[in-house]
């Protein structure tokens, strides 16, 4: 093909901020592959400095309106590491909590919202509502438990201001928490029908090799701290996080990309939990991945809808659990004197592993932060998918390759506002 | 009501973190509805469907940070009847607006390797400063059930009715014992403009500023009393100086308070 064409969508709808995909083609090969990012930077790692270390959990909420629970819970957890404080128990236990609530919020968004109306053929959910409103409906149902469980437990659906480092302000009493115990039993046919709902999409094949990384527990599926283990044998604490894994700079780009410090892509997120984590899912969300077909073994990426389902069946059964076995607390939080030191934390953002890591002075200052997000561990690993996704249908359509493209960018639920940016699509042919 | 007559909203996202605009998506009962009400024309967070404007109402989230963001604004505003900001980025500059007080190079070099690919602007600033507002909703996030007031007057031709008090008087309304003088928590309830219906004293915390100086503010007035319960100098300015550090009276407030690199106060 020797004709020169140029595809352009302004911005790349569904994700979580800003963006542009960049497709070069000659002679009917693909020569090159660029996500940019151009949502603005915010700068957040040098504000922090000169913060006190009670900060940054209000702070890191506002990276991303989608996720802010994730950067609470990487933000105490690196700041009571710098302190010598191990936030566990009742406490630990209401942190999964407010997290299984933003589990269930943000995967439920993406999967109905965002994601599933490219599997049916809709520009969105609104639009998608017309023709099944009822199926939308059921997803806003499912979406709002897990709001109202982190607006009980946090204050607020959007960041919440119940969160602190040592634990929360107060915590909820057994009568806040009944009515969110009966919405959840409720809401719990709604994920299991979802699980087989989205199973039964008609998938583009693609197969990637990337390394999967995640949070490891010996007791649960993870979310809150762990090792950071992946599918070839790497198995380190969350203090060793700066060694294995390096951030880029590139031109095109508002948004940092890491990698192995070997060079390697890795992916993090759902499908890195789903095989890496298996062993862990709760008895319903086990069973309905196994209803669906999925074994430790997907690594089709648009298969990552499906995984997302049956994370929030496991989600919405953990916070069953937590919330029958729930004791109120002795006291709100730990204390945590603040004093010189580094800390780490990590924790499973919706999209995948969240690394924090804060030093301070002995007043308890800032001197200095970094903020690993999801998407910028995940934006090599999405070009390459990219990639390969175009070399095999070059002979698409501009409209036709588009679609599949957004779609396949969709597969990893990119936030944008966290890694700072996202989606343009040019194709460029030679 | 047919397709044809209904009033056209379009969502818009500058610097910001997409929460205000999840707001709307969010409205888990209200949210079909209001997709009925008007024709969604413009919102990417949403959908990828977009209708070519005029738009009756635009909805603006996020601050403008960058030299396109400058151009983009007087687009979205000529394209709109009514443009309303929302959240504490679009009305005030947002966390990012903490640039304003230090160095933009500096800033740059911490957290990137290559500063000159970044283009930024050195400050971050309110909508307002670049297009004529209409209406604002403050807030970090904004207040769903503001939002939908917000929405429902606009479209019924009438002024929202949004509170211009304080969050105390929301407060003593809900009943809270003062967590400033009954608990000593530091709380900037007295200067902050009502709407979030007194969130942090319900769970026992002070107001830390989400929706911004009220009108009329006067953080001095309250700064003996935040003194009184062991925040110095520093710590004072530091409250005020978060999501709304930029709006005048918290930043005038917080800058005799904060050594600054440089000495920034418009």
């Amino acid at each position: 093909m020797s004709e020169d064409r140029t595809i352009r969508v302004d911005a790349l709808a569904r994700v979580e901020g800003e963006g542009a995909l960049h497709v070069e083609i000659r002679d009917g090969a693909l020569t090159g592959v660029a996500l940019e990012i151009y949502e603005p930077p915010r700068f957040f790692e040098a504000l922090l400095r000169g913060r006190r270390h009670t900060e940054p959990p209000d702070i890191t909420a506002r990276i991303c309106g989608i996720c802010p629970v994730a950067y609470q819970m990487s933000a105490c957890e690196a700041i009571e590491d710098a302190c010598g404080v191990v936030v566990d128990g009742p406490l630990r236990d209401l942190r999964r909590l407010l997290y299984c609530g933003e589990w269930i919020e943000s995967h439920t968004l993406h999967v109905y919202l965002l994601h599933a109306p490219d599997f049916l053929g809709y520009d969105g959910a609104l639009e998608m509502a017309a023709d099944h409103r009822d199926r939308v409906a059921q997803g806003l149902e499912l979406k709002k438990v897990g709001n109202a469980l982190v607006e009980v437990v946090g204050g607020r659906a959007i960041h919440p201001i119940n969160v602190r480092v040592g634990g929360f302000h107060r915590v909820p009493t057994r009568r806040e928490l009944a009515p969110l115990l009966d919405d959840l039993r409720r809401v719990r046919d709604i994920a299991e029908d979802t699980v087989a709902w989205v199973a039964g999409f008609d998938f583009p094949d693609l197969t990637h090799d990337h390394e999967l990384v995640a949070l490891a527990r010996p007791d649960e599926y993870a979310v809150i701290g762990g090792r950071i283990v992946s599918d070839r044998g790497l198995d380190l604490a969350a203090s060793e996080f700066s060694g294995a894994f390096v951030e880029q700079h590139v031109a095109r780009s508002n948004a940092l990309h890491a990698f192995r410090s070997d060079g390697g892509r890795y992916l993090v997120g759902p499908l890195a939990r789903f095989a890496l984590g298996f062993d862990h899912l709760l008895p319903g969300a086990r069973a309905a991945a196994d209803a669906a077909g999925l074994t430790p073994d997907e690594r089709n990426p648009f298969r990552s809808i499906v995984v997302r389902a049956v994370e929030v069946l496991h989600a919405v059964e953990e916070a069953i659990a937590l919330l029958e076995g729930y004791e109120e607390p002795d006291a709100p939080a730990r204390a945590v004197e603040p004093r010189a030191g580094t800390g780490h934390g990590v924790s499973e953002a919706p999209r995948g592993l969240l690394y924090h890591r804060y030093t301070l002075d002995d007043e308890g200052m800032i001197t200095d932060a970094v903020i690993v997000p999801p998407t910028a561990q995940n934006q090599p690993g999405i070009e390459t998918d990219l990639a390969r996704l175009i070399e095999d249908n070059l002979d698409l359509g501009d409209d036709a390759l588009r679609h599949v493209c957004e779609q396949a960018i969709r597969n990893h639920d990119p936030c944008i506002s966290c890694a700072t940016h996202f989606l343009d699509l040019t194709v460029d042919r030679r | 009501m047919s397709a044809a007559v209904r009033p056209r909203l379009a969502v818009w996202k500058f610097s910001s973190c997409d929460g205000c605009q999840l707001t709307l998506l969010d409205r888990e009962d209200e949210l079909l509805a209001v997709a009925e009400a008007v024709e969604v024309a413009y919102f990417l967070e949403a959908t990828s469907g977009v209708v070519e404007g005029p738009y009756d109402v635009s909805l603006v989230e996020g601050s403008i940070s960058t030299p396109h963001d400058v151009e983009r604004i007087q687009e979205v505003r000529a394209a709109s009847k009514v443009l309303v900001s929302i959240g504490a980025c679009a009305t005030a500059g947002g966390i990012q607006a903490l640039r304003n007080f230090a160095d933009l190079d500096e800033l740059a070099s911490i957290v990137y390797a290559h500063p000159s690919f970044l283009s930024a602007l050195d400050t971050s600033t309110p909508i307002a400063d670049h297009v004529p507002v209409d209406l604002e909703l403050r807030g970090c996030p904004i207040d769903g059930r503001q939002l939908l007031e917000l929405i429902g007057a606009v479209l019924a031709g009438r002024k929202p009715v949004l509170p211009a008090h304080s969050v105390c008087v929301e407060c003593k309304s809900a009943g809270n014992v003062c967590v400033l003088v009954a608990h000593g928590e530091p709380c900037l309830g007295p200067v902050t403009q009502a709407g979030c219906g007194a969130l942090c004293p319900r769970y026992h915390r002070g107001c830390y500023g989400c929706f911004g100086p009220m009108e009329s503010a006067a953080p001095e007035s309250l700064a003996p009393a935040l003194a009184s319960v062991g925040l110095d100098e520093a710590d004072q300015g530091r409250l005020l100086r978060t999501f709304n550090g930029w709006a005048p009276p918290f930043r005038a407030a917080s800058t005799v308070r904060l050594p600054d690199p440089r000495r920034r106060t418009t």
